[in-house]
């Protein structure tokens, strides 16, 4: 079943690679910004994007998964990470896991081979998403200008991300640590987003790390 | 703004996440080759266009992007429930729990 899929290496060690925000030369920024920022903006460029899709209430799937992966598979809105790999809900029988630059493809490999003869599906759409880490005192605001999702603690608890509308368009905001929260940003929508986040963090104080 | 409670995200979420998709509860003919012209116009066309209770197809797009039903009143816009696919709505024209509604302020 397994052999019948096209399975290959997306990003070939040699093969220059431009993350979606290259063009914005985040590397040439680095240090420019106040001393005391509100936010500071990181893009994790680079990183392995794995769309994997199957039945949540199959045990053998879950098991499966959690054998692969170390990681058991969040329910509605959750995010579960460790170390840089983070697997998070992005619908009913979908979730996105994201791992560390390079290893996308043996994590393809290994997935498939324990869930060998299920139903399921796994896509790697390294290339049409980047993540914006956003950390900082001032974040939440930033996020309240631009999102009318409820971001507050109390309905946003570290571990939670959301798919919702963000500057008209659309992104997964993600809450990975009390003053972190990273953007799932599409590929086409990056330069929007990154002239946007420009925008709404001018009166916080914007810097940006490598 | 409305404020839509997502079947599958299990909480409410802002109108603007979502998008309407027409009427709910229409099934494909089995054989659409043994469809007389009328019947696969009705199926293609033809929707219902009531005063008061209706089910509606809504997606949550900017969300879990996962299609789930809407109970709707067309006179007041209130969504009085939402339930997944496949799910029976438990809120009819024909049930007492419209009229309930109806009762509750909800008037056609």
């Amino acid at each position: 079943m397994s052999n019948s899929i096209n399975v290959y290496q997306q990003r070939p060690a040699a093969a220059h690679a431009e993350s979606p925000l290259f063009h914005a030369e985040l590397d040439q920024l680095v240090g420019k910004g106040p001393a005391k920022a509100g936010v500071t903006l990181r893009e994790k460029k680079l990183l392995g994007h794995l769309t994997l899709r199957g039945d949540a209430k199959d045990s053998a799937f879950a098991g499966a998964v959690h054998q692969a992966l170390g990681l058991e598979l969040p329910s509605a809105l959750m995010l579960v990470a460790a170390g840089e790999t983070s697997l998070q809900w992005l619908g009913p029988d979908e979730w996105l896991l994201v791992v560390p630059s390079g290893t996308e493809f043996a994590v393809e490999q290994k997935l498939r081979a324990a869930l060998d003869g299920q139903h399921i599906s796994i896509v790697n759409v390294s290339g049409g998403q980047t993540l914006l880490e956003l950390s900082g005192p001032k974040v939440r605001d930033v996020l309240m200008k631009s999102s009318s999702y409820d971001v507050h603690p109390s309905n946003f608890p570290v571990g939670k991300a959301v798919g919702t509308v963000f500057a008209k368009s659309q992104l997964v905001i993600r809450h990975t640590g009390e003053d972190t929260w990273e953007l799932v940003v599409r590929r086409s929508f990056a330069d929007y987003v990154w002239l946007w986040l420009q925008d709404a963090s001018a009166e916080f104080g914007l810097a940006i790390k490598a | 703004m409305l404020h839509i409670f997502c079947p599958h995200c299990g909480e409410l979420r802002s109108e603007e996440e979502f998008h309407a998709k027409g009427q709910a509860h229409i099934p494909r003919p089995l054989d659409p080759a043994a469809c007389t012209d009328a019947e696969w116009g009705d199926y293609l066309f033809f929707r219902d266009n009531p005063r008061g209770i209706h089910h509606e197809l809504w997606v949550h797009a900017a969300g879990c992007r996962q299609y789930f039903n809407a109970t709707r009143h067309t006179v007041t816009y209130e969504i009085l429930e939402t339930y997944k696919i496949g799910e029976k709505p438990s809120v009819t024209a024909a049930g007492g729990a419209a009229k309930q509604a109806i009762d509750q302020g909800v008037t056609a």
